[in-house]
């Protein structure tokens, strides 16, 4: 039994080398944890907050940053912002299409649903020129930016009852509200070497809110950064509840295998 | 150990089948009157887990290559398309994704639980050298796959270790330009890359089942570490034991996997991976999957660029010759009170190199690089050869059966039927 210990104290050990978040170093400042509706083992997205984080992303942060990988259908499926068929008709029909007509000559039409969310820019280059740095594409940012906690906070990340896995949102919501030099607009304290080609993109008021939110900047980025987790991850609700039913699944079955082997073991040894 | 089976076909079409092709009797032999030493510990079930794990990756791998365009331009939003438009998309990738890691896992226990137990001394030698093969072959698969999302840490992993090869003396640089297909890592390397991923683990079957003929010639090791004498005594048969005691294993071993599927399927990855590759930026750290880290490690370990290339190289390569470096008579560690002490140690290492390989390559880390990897040469090297002239040995027990029986008592040994 003895051997059997170390062996298992052997596996925590190598646990430890599963250390790849760890190479990315701490650049300045670490953002603050925040409490997410949708971390956890059973989280769900707060409907509510990402429609509002979406019309955020429409008013202001569509001006600069495109969502090319998501289809405006995506907006009314399950698991999303659930906007109604209506709302996601008109609101692609807000939107230009480039597209060709049937002889072949090129047109702007009206969005549909199955459209994509266009493009800004023909290229980064064309991006940059205009906004000094290409704003990056927000469909997977969520999950493109990350931090390190270092040892040994980064392996608990991974344990069940501490999951920490919303390091990306927690940093775009901390870069929101990093311009904390009133005399420097591309100052961002959580921005890695701080001079971000973004000026700051929010404040207070700016974006109208019907449900009595409050409009403030805290408010705004936050709603925002859920919207834009949902966007990086819009299956994030059916994985988790997948997950539940596996879950039970496997361990029920692991009991019975365990006893089932108990049984035909019992007269080997 | 071969002709253990006790098939006998039942129907006409059976026996007239048998008497042609006899394969159900050679399945039969397998798995199911095959003898299994009664004492093996839940060490010797990542096997079938492995085994499990290579039909899992070619299945989703299948499945995901129906929906992957392999091209530059259109290969990260290909994965993106399988994570959100295809059905069940995002399970297949994030098992496809996090069964590497675990696969990687599984070979790594199992490969401990050889160097613990000597399984790789005679007469398992050759078994040992095929083992050895089929890691190698499933870093190429891994490293491979990893360049598919084409991400930037998929494109500038791929440069890092393409790159490795230009170190070689005089052909290097050919030898880089030819594996690229070009002058950089681009839409030809991504292409041959994404062939090789989906043949290399179909040559991974051909090897694994050379393995398992191998095994199934010699027998399996055992927590004892001495031969079977007596078939009836020392073993019991394949199916029920060994089949409901793997099951029970690979099932604990699918809530584990499941973990990072359906809660933590990005923790084992790199956040850059999700940003489209891009030439012209370099990331901030560029670090290998988690399994590559020990390796990673002593490639950076040493200062001159074909040093590490060797000396990396060399590290798995040795593994083949460990038959014959490790000169002890006496196979399982629990016998070998000293040899237990330098095992733990390269294990203590190997997890240390695995730290070291994702730090970046600078002041304390490298000098512990450097004592790392020489700790690990040194127990291949220099620590096995001489244990085995050095070492006391505790007595061995003449057979499995009374291996068992010193540890379970007189009524241990009832007949297994
Ligand atoms: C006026 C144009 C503009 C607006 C409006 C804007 N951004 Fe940006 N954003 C940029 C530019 C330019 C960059 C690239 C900055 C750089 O590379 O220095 C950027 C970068 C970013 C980044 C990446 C930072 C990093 O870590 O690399 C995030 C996240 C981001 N913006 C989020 C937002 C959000 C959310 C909004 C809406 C609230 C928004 N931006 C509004 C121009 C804009
Ligand atoms: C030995 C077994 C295999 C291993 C270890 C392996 C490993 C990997 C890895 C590490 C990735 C990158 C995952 C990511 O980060 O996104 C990957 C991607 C991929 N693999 Fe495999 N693979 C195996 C077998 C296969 C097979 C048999 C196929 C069939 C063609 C396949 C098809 C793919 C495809 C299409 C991708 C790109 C999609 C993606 O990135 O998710 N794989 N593989």
């Amino acid at each position: 039994m003895n051997r059997f210990k170390s062996i298992f104290v052997a596996v925590a050990l190598s646990a430890a080398s599963l250390a790849p978040a760890l190479a990315a170093e701490t650049h300045g400042p670490v953002p603050a944890r925040l409490n997410w509706s949708f971390a956890g083992p059973f989280g769900t997205f707060d409907r509510g907050q990402i429609q509002r984080g979406f019309r955020v992303y429409r008013e202001v942060c569509a001006a600069c940053h495109s969502l090319s990988l998501l289809s405006f259908r995506n907006l009314g499926e399950p698991g999303g912002p659930e906007f109604s068929e209506g709302q996601v008709k008109a609101l692609a029909a807000d939107y230009k299409i480039k597209d060709f007509d049937d002889k072949g000559e090129p047109v702007e039409r009206e969005g549909r649903p199955a459209d994509r969310f266009p493009k800004l820019f023909a290229n980064a280059e064309a991006a940059a020129a205009t906004h000094g740095a290409a704003p990056p594409d927000l469909s997977v940012i969520a999950k493109a930016r990350s931090y390190s906690r270092g040892f040994p906070l980064f392996l608990l990340d991974a344990l069940p009852g501490m999951a920490y896995q919303e390091h990306g949102v927690d940093y775009i919501v901390a870069l929101l509200n990093g311009y904390t030099k009133a005399d420097d607009p591309n100052w961002n304290e959580y921005y890695p070497g701080h001079a971000i080609k973004m000026g700051k993109p929010l404040s207070d008021g700016q974006v109208d809110y019907t449900d009595g939110s409050p409009k403030t900047v805290a408010q705004y980025s936050r709603d925002v950064s859920a919207f834009l987790m949902w966007a990086a991850e819009p299956h994030l609700e059916q994985r988790k509840r997948t997950g539940l039913n596996v879950m039970i699944f496997l361990i029920v079955f692991a009991g019975l295998l365990y006893f089932t082997k108990k049984r035909i073991w019992a007269d080997a040894h | 150990m071969s002709g253990h089976s006790t098939y006998v076909p039942s129907s006409a079409i059976a026996r007239w089948f048998e008497s042609r092709l006899p394969i159900i009797g050679l399945m039969h032999g397998s798995f199911v009157s095959y003898p299994t030493p009664r004492n093996l510990n839940y060490m010797w079930t990542f096997g079938a887990i492995l085994s499990f794990m290579m039909v899992a990756q070619i299945i989703t791998g299948i499945v995901l290559a129906m929906h992957y365009t392999p091209h530059v331009s259109m290969a990260f939003a290909s994965v993106e398309h399988i994570m959100r438009d295809v059905n069940w998309g995002w399970f297949l990738r994030y098992a496809h994704a996090n069964g590497a890691s675990m696969f990687f896992v599984a070979v790594y226990m199992h490969m401990m639980r050889g160097l613990y137990y000597g399984s790789y001394k005679a007469p398992r030698e050759i078994l040992w050298i095929l083992g050895v093969i089929i890691f190698l072959l499933m870093m190429a698969t891994a490293f491979m796959g990893y360049v598919l999302p084409w991400g930037q840490m998929s494109f500038w992993g791929a440069s890092v270790i393409t790159n490795l090869f230009s170190a070689i003396p005089l052909v290097g640089s050919a030898i880089t330009t030819w594996l690229w297909g070009g002058y950089s890592v681009d839409n030809p390397t991504l292409n041959r890359f994404f062939s090789l991923h989906y043949l290399l683990p179909f040559m991974l079957v051909g090897v694994v089942v050379l393995h398992v003929w191998a095994l199934h010639v010699v027998g399996q090791n055992n927590p004892a570490g001495v031969e079977v004498k007596n078939v009836k005594r020392d073993t019991v048969p394949f199916t029920p034991y060994a089949t409901v005691k793997d099951s029970f294993a690979l099932a604990v071993f699918l809530i584990f996997f499941s973990w990072f599927i359906f809660y933590v399927p990005n923790y084992l990855g790199h956040a850059d991976n999700y940003i489209e590759a891009n030439p012209l930026v370099t990331p901030s750290h560029i670090v290998p999957e988690w399994y590559f880290l020990p390796f990673y490690a002593i490639l950076r370990a040493i200062p001159s660029k074909l040093g590490g290339v060797m000396a990396m190289f060399g590290s798995i390569a040795i593994l083949a010759f460990l038959p014959w470096l490790d000169t002890s008579k006496v196979k399982s560690a629990a016998y070998r009170p000293v040899y237990r002490v330098f095992f733990w140690a390269f294990v203590l290492t190997c997890v240390g190199l695995g730290y070291l390989g994702a730090m970046p390559a600078e002041g304390g880390y490298v000098i512990a690089s450097r004592i790392l990897t020489f700790y690990y040469f040194a127990f291949f090297i220099m620590i096995l050869p001489l244990l085995g002239i050095f070492e006391t040995p505790k007595p061995v027990p003449a057979t499995i059966a009374d291996a068992v029986l010193a540890k379970h008592g007189a009524h241990a040994m009832q007949p297994a039927e």
